[in-house]
């Protein structure tokens, strides 16, 4: 279908962009990327009066490399990410996961900020930023703040951003070159919406993994990180036994609702073969 | 109804200046004011990549933006790449292995194939085939249109080899 009729406007500062959202509040939509927001509206999801597109403010887009992080603008398109020399050699769980992000048109378009604040359920880049520790900046009309991705996202499409907060960051902590990592994803087309995913990372040190981040994406509302899982296996060397016990443990913190094609028990499955798979990538 | 906006961009090498409604998608823009129906306006919701084409010289959804977005761009659909003879040989293997059936996808196919090559120069034929797998065939006849690709690639990366 069509979209509905809106008003656009692309305003210069981020003056302008806070001013807007306080005069129209619910009724005005940023516009990112649009990869989301266009279908949504086009499938007349929601009916914005105005949308506003900040991909003329300055200062949100782009890779830098700063002292103890990567810090990636909220504007930066996931096609730059998956291309990025600098996330290839510092954030490669980044590199994995890009690809998995829709199709290279979309990833053209669709930016990391968007994926962030629209928060769907399964996104790759929510469930990374869990993975990887990293931070989320806010800024509004009152400065700028910081929220560990971790307390970021709340529930279903929800956030800790304030109605009148954009996305201007995310800042990802460098990881310890003892640093593995490993993204996997399972789909019914390459690049549809995932049945279940998995952003995996942790230390390798001594043939035993610590520090491990197990965080899965499309099994809940929010990424959920399998904290009773990982206990499981730090510090211990990967056999059947460690694996079984960590997969029955996973059972009690992953509760995965069924979809149109995946019974919960179908997920809860995939979940732990993504895993035994993950875990195997980590350790070499 | 909300007030109309002027618009500039360059399509296919030609500066034009419209007024559009802000709902405009791109896709619609280029078919319905400028008249070139060979970029294909089916889905509009991103999943079928009919209405691919090129902005700033990468390919994008028509349907997921909108024609005022493209203020300032340079846009460029199938005829003003094939123009440039920028697709010949992509266009010839995809004539000589018949993988344009009803000829529907094929301009979305062939903009998409057309970054492939740039992109991934030394894609397997798996990477050939996630990489189109946003672009839907309705006559199913990926086979071919993957041959093609595939036979491109091989072609491009011998005679890179030969210079």
């Amino acid at each position: 279908m069509k979209a509905p009729p809106f008003e656009y406007i692309k305003p210069g500062s981020l003056d302008e962009v806070f001013s807007l959202l306080d005069r129209y509040g619910d009724d005005a939509r940023i516009l990112a990327g649009g990869q989301t927001l266009m279908a949504t509206l086009n499938m007349r999801l929601s009916e914005p009066q105005l949308l506003i597109d900040i991909g003329s403010i300055e200062g949100l887009r782009g890779i830098s490399l700063l002292d103890g992080c990567v810090s990636i603008g909220a504007m930066t398109r996931h096609s730059e990410i998956e291309d990025s020399a600098v996330i290839a050699e510092y954030l490669p769980l980044l590199s994995m996961a890009a690809p998995h992000v829709a199709h290279r048109a979309i990833r053209n378009r669709g930016t990391l900020g968007g994926s962030l604040a629209f928060s769907d359920p399964a996104a790759e880049w929510p469930a990374c930023t869990v993975a990887l520790d990293a931070t989320i900046v806010l800024v509004g009309k009152g400065g700028e703040r910081r929220v560990k991705a971790g307390d970021f996202f709340l529930d279903l499409y929800t956030t800790a951003m304030q109605p009148d907060e954009i996305i201007k960051a995310c800042e990802f902590p460098l990881p310890a070159s003892s640093s593995r990592s490993a993204f996997l994803e399972l789909a019914r087309r390459h690049g549809d919406y995932a049945i279940v995913g998995l952003a995996a990372t942790g230390r390798l040190q001594g043939g035993v993994l610590t520090d491990l981040h197990l965080v899965f994406l499309g099994t809940a509302n929010t990424p959920v990180r399998a904290r009773a899982a990982e206990a499981r296996i730090e510090g211990n060397v990967l056999d059947s036994t460690v694996l079984d016990s960590a997969k029955s443990a996973l059972t009690t913190e992953l509760l995965p609702a069924a979809d149109l094609y995946n019974g919960a028990q179908t997920k809860l499955h995939l979940a732990g073969v993504l895993m035994g798979r993950a875990l195997k990538q980590l350790l070499v | 109804m909300a007030d109309s906006m002027v618009v500039q961009m360059v399509v296919n090498g030609i500066r034009v200046e419209k007024h559009v409604e802000p709902r405009m998608h791109l896709v619609d823009f280029l078919r319905d004011t400028l008249e070139i129906k060979t970029v294909r306006v089916s889905c509009e919701h991103g999943f079928c990549g009919a209405c691919t084409l090129r902005v700033d010289g990468d390919i994008v959804r028509g349907c997921l933006m909108l024609a005022v977005q493209a203020q300032d761009c340079e846009v460029e659909t199938v005829d003003g790449a094939s123009d440039r003879g920028d697709l010949l040989d992509l266009q010839e293997a995809f004539y000589k292995r018949n993988a344009a059936q009803c000829g529907f996808c094929t301009p979305g196919m062939l903009l998409t194939a057309s970054a492939l090559l740039r992109e991934r120069p030394n894609a397997t034929r798996e990477q050939v085939r996630e990489y189109i797998s946003g672009n839907y065939c309705r006559c199913t006849g990926y086979h071919s249109i993957v041959d093609a690709v595939c036979e491109v690639l091989e072609v491009r990366r011998l005679a890179g080899v030969s210079q």
